[in-house]
């Protein structure tokens, strides 16, 4: 156990370090997440004046959570793409040599994405207030809220890593990328779930993301909605995910021989 | 005089079918861009169907609305492609060799973007028949598609332009790749999910106002959702235009500063 937190501990270090440092790094995940808020919240706020539309927070407070739940999962891709870059410049080989418990790499790297993912949504939630977000959740449903957003980064930070260390190579970064991307956008991101129609509601009614989305915009409105299924689903999805991981950990080790 | 433009045509000619054959040989280069429009089109199109009954939308569907999105989405991953594939060059030391043959800046230059106009060319078709496919109308018929794709190419030119630029300026890959985001905030904050006169918050407004982008995707709209709109279509080329000379203007200077730096 020492020697898997000894580990961990060094990889988060490296991979916030890494990250803090970069402007290449950090600057587009906190851009990128900012700029779907005002594209999304600015550009699109009309659209509470659709018919039905009746989240009271009001569209800011909706397209917040959107953001901020999708800051949290790229907040894990991102941690993927490192994670691709270490193979490709050979490091992860090193790493692979040296550490004492292989297992605390993927713990690190998980590590390391939520931290990445501290910075990025914290920046999006002081600029959302900044602008006037509403705000009738009480401290719990907001603690819960960002619960909802911690086990969102580490479902994104283990599929990312998982896939990045089956691949080894930054060419996978699409590959890690899109599938997240879909799946976020495939849920209800401008209106609620009942104003979506044709084909995207059937698919956004399947949609895991869907649930924490609906879930996250009803505590930060202060009126829970279905949050044991949410909860549920997410620390299910960890589970899997981490299997899927662990199995990307053992194609590493194997390659390295 | 004929014999010096016909050596130039087979300068242009040469760099040009490198820059073609490398880009198809590429084919992440050519599916990437041209799925990922696509696939936001395909969400986008039916998730923000309700911005239709939005008072004062414009009568048609959503998809047909936001059809113009996928043309300027795959000329900004042209102007990353062209500004990658010059990167690399300058990177692996191409450029230098080649700046060291009779081979002329301008040349080379039109050359490089021989590769980025394929994926234009390729990509605007694309969308138009996948737009045609899913139901959408081009109100401006045969002969609107036909300008729309020509404007669509002349955008993806002038955006390859800034590309070829940044990869000039900065002679790495990983600069211009990191401009990318830049690029697509000014999608972003443009009319590109709603009419202009349909944006509520008004610093946004502002911005889609000033932003060259949103002209340049209402030229192309105004083709699908209204027809011949001498308006729309004036400022949309008239913009197109501009980018691309400027782009090109920049970089040609960039190039001659370059090429009597090696």
């Amino acid at each position: 156990m020492r020697r898997l937190v000894y580990v961990a501990r060094a990889v988060a270090w490296r991979s916030i370090h890494n990250t803090i440092v970069s402007p290449s790094i950090i600057v587009p995940s906190i851009i990128f997440p900012l700029f779907f808020f005002a594209a999304f919240a600015g550009g699109l706020s009309k659209i509470a004046q659709v018919p039905n539309f009746d989240y009271k927070p009001g569209y800011t407070a909706f397209q917040f959570v959107f953001v901020f739940l999708q800051s949290a999962a790229f907040g894990g891709v991102f941690t993927g793409f490192a994670v691709a870059r270490d193979f490709d410049s050979g490091f992860a080989r090193r790493l692979l040599l040296s550490a004492p418990h292989r297992g605390g790499i993927i713990v690190g790297y998980v590590i390391g994405a939520l931290l990445r993912w501290c910075i990025t949504g914290g920046v999006v939630t002081v600029v959302a207030l900044v602008a006037g977000m509403d705000v009738p959740g009480s401290a719990v449903d907001l603690l819960a809220l960002v619960a909802l957003g911690v086990l969102m980064n580490l479902v994104a930070a283990l599929w990312a890593c998982g896939l990045a260390m089956f691949l080894r190579t930054e060419q996978a970064g699409a590959v890690i990328q899109m599938p997240v991307f879909v799946v976020l956008f495939l849920a209800p991101v401008y209106v609620p779930l009942r104003l979506l129609s044709g084909w995207v509601h059937s698919v956004a009614r399947l949609n895991p993301a869907t649930f924490a989305l609906e879930a996250a915009r009803g505590l930060l409105a202060g009126t829970p909605v279905d949050l044991a299924l949410a909860f549920s689903l997410l620390a299910g999805s960890v589970l899997f995910w981490s299997i899927f991981a662990r199995a990307g950990l053992r194609s590493a080790e194997r390659a390295a021989g | 005089m004929a014999a010096e433009h016909s050596s130039i045509a087979e300068q242009v000619g040469a760099v040009a079918r490198r820059s073609v054959v490398r880009t198809l040989r590429q084919r992440g280069l050519i599916v990437f861009p041209l799925v990922f429009p696509l696939i936001l089109f395909g969400i986008n199109g039916t998730a923000l169907s309700a911005a239709t009954r939005i008072p004062g939308f414009p009568p048609v569907s959503y998809r047909a609305f936001a059809l113009a999105v996928p043309f300027m989405q795959g000329s900004l991953f042209v102007a990353v492609t062209a500004g990658t594939d010059l990167a690399r060059d300058i990177e692996s030391g191409f450029f230098n060799r080649l700046s060291l043959t009779p081979l002329r800046g301008s040349a080379l230059l039109a050359g490089q973007l021989g590769g980025a106009l394929v994926i234009a060319c390729v990509q605007a078709i694309a969308y138009l028949l996948v737009g045609i496919a899913t139901g959408v109308g081009i109100a401006s018929g045969v002969g609107g598609a036909l300008v729309m794709l020509v404007l669509s190419v002349l955008i993806s030119f002038g955006f390859a332009g800034l590309g070829t630029l940044l990869a000039l300026r900065f002679g790495n890959g990983e600069a211009v790749q990191a401009v990318f985001p830049l690029f697509f905030v000014t999608l972003f904050l443009s009319s590109s999910s709603l009419p202009r006169n349909l944006i509520k918050i008004a610093w946004f407004h502002d911005v889609a106002t000033y932003n060259p982008v949103s002209y340049l995707i209402e030229g192309i709209r105004s083709l699908v959702i209204t027809g011949w709109d001498g308006q729309a279509l004036a400022l949309g080329f008239g913009f197109a235009l501009a980018l691309a000379v400027i782009s090109l203007g920049a970089s040609s200077v960039e190039m001659r500063r370059r090429l009597g730096r090696t």
